[in-house]
């Protein structure tokens, strides 16, 4: 088994293939659609981008005594306009599901990112992979603001590896 | 003439969007455990997995199947010997209201196109109304996800594309949409009608029990042949190829005007959540 933890390089990611299942440990970032469209104009987010991963998701609330809500991936095409300003800045992992645009794809290559995915409608198994959750930025989105999770041995498949592969061959 | 309190309906609303949100139906279930025992691509069988453990775990009652606990739609059949004693609309979306509340699930509906503020309650819902015979009201209930509906669409075809249109419209609908609706799905078709309908029949065909098959001797047929030709796309679970694309095709059909052959495909994610109320 593939194990991965923040903050990731280039060199850590050399070596998945599109398919292979990966265990992350350590901190992830969760940001969808309206954190991307700001955080793409944030000069100065609370969080480090260089290295980080992203998780494409917006919890449901969570019960007193639950550290997170259901937490599965949404569908990473929407954030297909604004992800090579972020893996510009640095971002090297990035969590959804289902496929994405040619224009995102050349991009990830060329800034030696990759894309993973997580089972889309497993949200109460992977909440159960969640350790701790704060919000960091743009508590006002709701479940759409950026909250720092620690995770283990949360599992991904490798969508889009560094040598143009990609899971979704049909 | 039965009176129904409107009470009664908030309440069987709101235990509803609750019940949906943890417990999926067992038929359910049962084809996703098909489905892997069939399953020869490895991911796609670790995914059918993380389904079958995933609804487990959220009938503990603590986390909801999914993240996305829907838009709430509901199919509203009203006897004509029902009185109601207040305002229909209002008493679902208190229920909605109350059960996204004590439920702990997420609020994901915006108030507008462009400023996409959030209502804060997940109302309101989308209610569709029938007047009926008797004097019974039946409620078909729904959490409907985004990402399986941003995948769906109506098209007007014209009455020479016929059976084959219908079908290529359908295959390339799925085939292009990939993982993002998060397969395996359900699929669910209107055809006929006018616009509106069609897309009316379509979100009802979704509805249909699982194990049910059409009336009409050329419409089921037509569900069956998609079914099987759904599933040689090889989409598979999430996108990722695979034997199962989908676990059901439910079609609905009406008649419609002698220019037209309107067609709506309403898709379901795997998380199909529903459920019937009958006062």
């Amino acid at each position: 088994m593939i194990r991965l933890s923040a903050p990731v390089t280039r060199a850590d990611l050399k070596s998945l293939k599109a398919g292979d299942q990966v265990l992350i440990s350590g901190i992830v970032y969760t940001a969808r659609d309206q954190a991307h469209i700001r955080l793409v104009n944030d000069k100065h987010p609370a969080f480090e981008l260089e290295g980080s991963i992203l998780f494409y998701v917006g919890p449901t609330p969570a019960r007193d005594g639950v550290i997170i809500g259901a937490s599965g991936p949404t569908s990473s095409y929407r954030m297909d306009p604004m992800s090579p300003a972020l893996m510009e800045r640095g971002v090297k992992v990035m969590i959804g599901k289902g496929d994405r645009s040619e224009a995102f794809r050349a991009a990830m290559m060329h800034h030696g990112s990759v894309y993973l995915i997580a089972t889309g409608g497993a949200g109460a198994l992977l909440s159960s992979r969640i350790k701790s959750s704060e919000v960091i930025m743009y508590e006002d989105l709701g479940t759409e603001a950026i909250r720092k999770l620690e995770v283990e041995d949360f599992p991904c498949f490798v969508a889009y590896d560094l040598h143009g592969n990609s899971l979704f061959q049909r | 003439m039965r009176t129904i309190a409107m009470h009664q309906i908030t309440e069987h609303v709101k235990q509803s969007v609750i019940d949906i949100n943890y417990h999926l139906d067992e038929s359910l279930v049962n084809l996703f455990r098909k489905a892997k025992a069939k399953e020869t691509n490895k991911t796609a069988s670790a995914i059918l997995d993380d389904l079958i453990v995933n609804q487990d775990i959220a009938a503990k009652g603590d986390v909801p199947l999914c993240q996305d606990t829907g838009l709430v739609v509901v199919y509203v059949e009203i006897g004509r010997d029902v009185h109601l004693d207040g305002d229909l609309y209002q008493a679902i979306n208190d229920g909605v209201r109350a059960g996204y509340d004590e439920g702990y699930l997420r609020k994901s509906v915006v108030n507008h196109p462009f400023q996409r503020t959030n209502t804060g309650d997940n109302t309101p819902a989308v209610i569709h109304v029938r007047l009926v015979e008797g004097d019974q009201l039946k409620m078909k209930i729904a959490a409907k996800g985004g990402g399986s509906e941003n995948m769906s669409l109506v098209k007007m075809l014209t009455p020479a594309d016929g059976i084959n249109g219908v079908k290529k419209l359908v295959l390339d609908t799925i085939f292009h949409a990939g993982g993002k609706p998060c397969p395996p799905i359900i699929v669910g078709i209107g055809i006929g009608g006018n616009l509106e309908k069609s897309a009316l029949l379509a979100k009802e065909a979704i509805l249909r029990p699982l194990e049910d098959h059409a009336e009409d001797a050329i419409i089921r047929q037509l569900e069956d042949e998609l079914y099987e030709e759904i599933n040689q796309l090889g989409v598979g679970a999430m996108g990722v190829g695979g034997d199962t694309t989908c676990l059901a095709v439910k079609i609905n059909h009406y008649p419609m005007h002698i220019a037209s052959l309107p067609v709506a495909i309403n898709i379901q994610c795997h998380s199909a959540r529903h459920t019937e109320v009958v006062l």
